[in-house]
């Protein structure tokens, strides 16, 4: 769980509409797509090819590849280094998408 | 951006703003490449537009960036942001010819730059902390909390836990309490014992400046945060998102709840491209990671190819940025910029403040060397995370006879995954090197290939070809 810290420590950046599966939601300009999921109560942004068990960022900085979403229909993204942009939609990304692959395992 | 630069410098943090904005003082072309949306690295991230209404929020470390981006900004050095340079190679005349990506989502596009000298400095990444659990959502690392707190001014809420060792980790937790971050606990995982051997090693230190302002950090925190110490085991529950942590202690287990946990235990250079570019490496048994094999100028064992910072050994941001201007000094000389006299007389002040900065270094790395107990796992606990490949299975992999990392990727698929490698390199080496009853500097690393970050196919399609490129692939005109 994560929120963003009261007005009266931050310099007010403006607000952008951005679209988390369907759901419409607000952030900041300068968040990332990650830091926005998170401020919104997302803490999971995918699930694994493999097991179908669900991730969420874990280092922020583009190594761990684990924030990979769906934005703006392009999949494979790293939520860490893509800033929001007013209109944007973010998808969760669902990775066991044969239905045969999570039963494999 | 043109096509051929004297010096090209991967990498926007404290090495690289400092190398590039010396460059041009020496009459060298200089491109400054960096894969974020703006110069600073991990260290100054964002500090020209810092979410905070009162700048001192961070602390003044923090803000020393403002001084080394405007110098740069001052500069003539090219700078391109949103560059991931995934391939460096040499062409026939001893020159780098550097591939990249520039730009984001949609209007990406892939580019060539040739550099007579390129200086890595890609920086460091927190190492693995392979614990049970580490991968359910909810556990991030404590360098990608600071990030959030950097950027956004987004922090955890409900139940919050920070593990580990390392200067970083008492860092956040300072600057979580300056905001008024509520923290639950500190799970120190630093051994019993270390205070002792670390003070051996650096009894000059203890009464410097630097040790003087770690302490009162460390005595802040621990005035208003529950410290638990010489935690030996840690494990995150919960299924979609962390539900609870257990830590052991004095061989008893406790359970707390939480929501949110924080991992560090200390930083490692990131490796991926100076080894896919050839560069030599050596293991480093004090700070247990690998580092690129350079000399007091930076060079590796590729020609015209320089690392600065903690890309090369992980020393902090003052002495990359010091380490940043002596590899500058030394390409303007390769380049036959200024001869060795000139190049030995203006590093003597860098040399200065790169002593400066490392005094203290030997006290840290022991004080912080995380335990074995932390760095090689057992068991079910997940080490590649991207494949999803535990312990166990490693263990077994080398019982049935293989022998090092670049076997394990034919056996496990670990370190074949998007991340190349970066979160679970170093657990292979040390689970293999522990089964074998080797050092890790026999087992080796995973050997990294380009491209070291992810392109499409189509991208890679549209990059420009050379004549002799062509004719590899054009049968009819070879006959």
């Amino acid at each position: 769980m994560f929120r963003r810290l009261p007005d009266d420590l931050l310099v007010v950046s403006p607000e952008v509409a951005i679209v988390i599966d369907g759901r419409p939601c607000t952030a900041r300009v300068g968040d990332s797509v990650a830091a926005a999921m998170l401020a919104a109560g997302r803490v999971a942004c995918r699930t694994m090819a493999m097991t179908g068990a669900a991730r969420g960022p874990y280092c922020m900085m583009g190594v761990c590849f684990d924030c990979l979403v769906v934005i703006d229909g392009r999949q494979d993204q790293q939520g860490c280094l893509v800033p929001v942009a007013d209109g944007m939609e973010i998808e969760t990304q669902r990775g066991a998408r044969h239905p045969r692959m999570k039963e494999q395992k | 951006m043109s096509r051929r630069y004297d010096l090209v410098v991967v990498g926007g943090g404290p090495a690289g703003l400092a190398a590039a904005a010396l460059g041009p003082q020496y009459g060298m072309s200089t491109l400054l490449l960096d894969e974020q949306h703006a110069v600073g690295g991990q260290v100054y991230r964002n500090v020209m537009s810092s979410p905070f209404t009162n700048p001192q929020t961070l602390g003044d470390d923090y803000l020393q960036g403002v001084a080394l981006i405007e110098a740069f900004r001052r500069s003539a050095a090219t700078q391109v942001q949103v560059a991931s340079v995934f391939a460096v190679t040499k062409t026939e005349d001893g020159a780098c010819e550097i591939a990249l990506t520039v730009g984001g989502e949609g209007g990406r596009r892939t580019e060539t730059v040739i550099a007579e000298a390129v200086i890595l400095a890609t920086g460091a990444q927190e190492r693995p902390f392979a614990i049970p659990g580490w991968t359910i959502p909810g556990v991030m690392t404590v360098g990608a909390a600071q990030l959030l707190l950097k950027t956004s001014g987004i922090v955890p809420s409900g139940r919050l836990v920070l593990a580990g060792t390392g200067p970083l980790l008492w860092l956040l937790a300072s600057q979580y309490l300056r905001v008024g971050v509520e923290i639950d606990a500190l799970l120190d995982t630093t051994p019993r014992g270390r205070y002792a051997e670390a003070a051996t090693h650096a009894l000059g230190f203890l009464t410097s400046d630097y040790f003087a302002r770690g302490f009162r950090l460390l005595r802040e925190v621990r005035s208003h945060v529950k410290v638990i110490e010489h935690v030996t085991a840690l494990a995150a529950g919960g299924d979609d998102r962390l539900a609870s942590v257990r830590y052991e202690v004095n061989d008893t287990t406790h359970e707390l709840a939480a929501d949110v946990l924080l991992l560090h235990q200390g930083i490692v250079p990131n490796l991926n491209l100076s080894n896919a570019i050839g560069c030599a490496q050596q293991w480093n048994d004090l700070q247990k990671c690998w580092e690129p094999t350079v000399d007091a100028w930076g060079g590796t064992s590729v020609p015209n190819v320089f690392i600065a910072g903690d890309g090369a050994s992980v020393a902090g941001a003052e002495a990359a940025e010091a380490c940043g201007r002596l590899v500058a000094l030394a390409v303007a000389n390769a380049l036959g910029r200024i001869d060795a006299r000139a190049r030995d007389e203006a590093a003597a002040e860098p040399r200065r403040a790169l002593e400066r900065a490392t005094r203290g270094r030997r006290f840290f790395d022991t004080l912080y060397r995380p335990a074995h107990y932390f760095r090689i796992p057992r068991g079910d606990t997940v080490v590649c995370r991207c494949e999803q490949v535990s312990a166990r299975e490693i263990v077994e992999a080398v019982a049935a006879g293989c022998l090092g990392p670049n076997q394990m990727k034919a056996y496990l698929r670990c370190g074949m995954g998007p991340c190349q490698g970066h979160m679970c390199g170093l657990t292979v080496t040390e689970i293999i090197a522990r089964e074998r009853k080797l050092p890790p500097s026999a087992i080796g690393y995973c050997r990294q290939r380009f491209p070291v970050k992810p392109v499409t196919l189509g991208e890679l399609a549209a990059m420009p070809t050379t004549e002799a490129a062509r004719q590899v692939v054009d049968r009819n005109g070879a006959h």
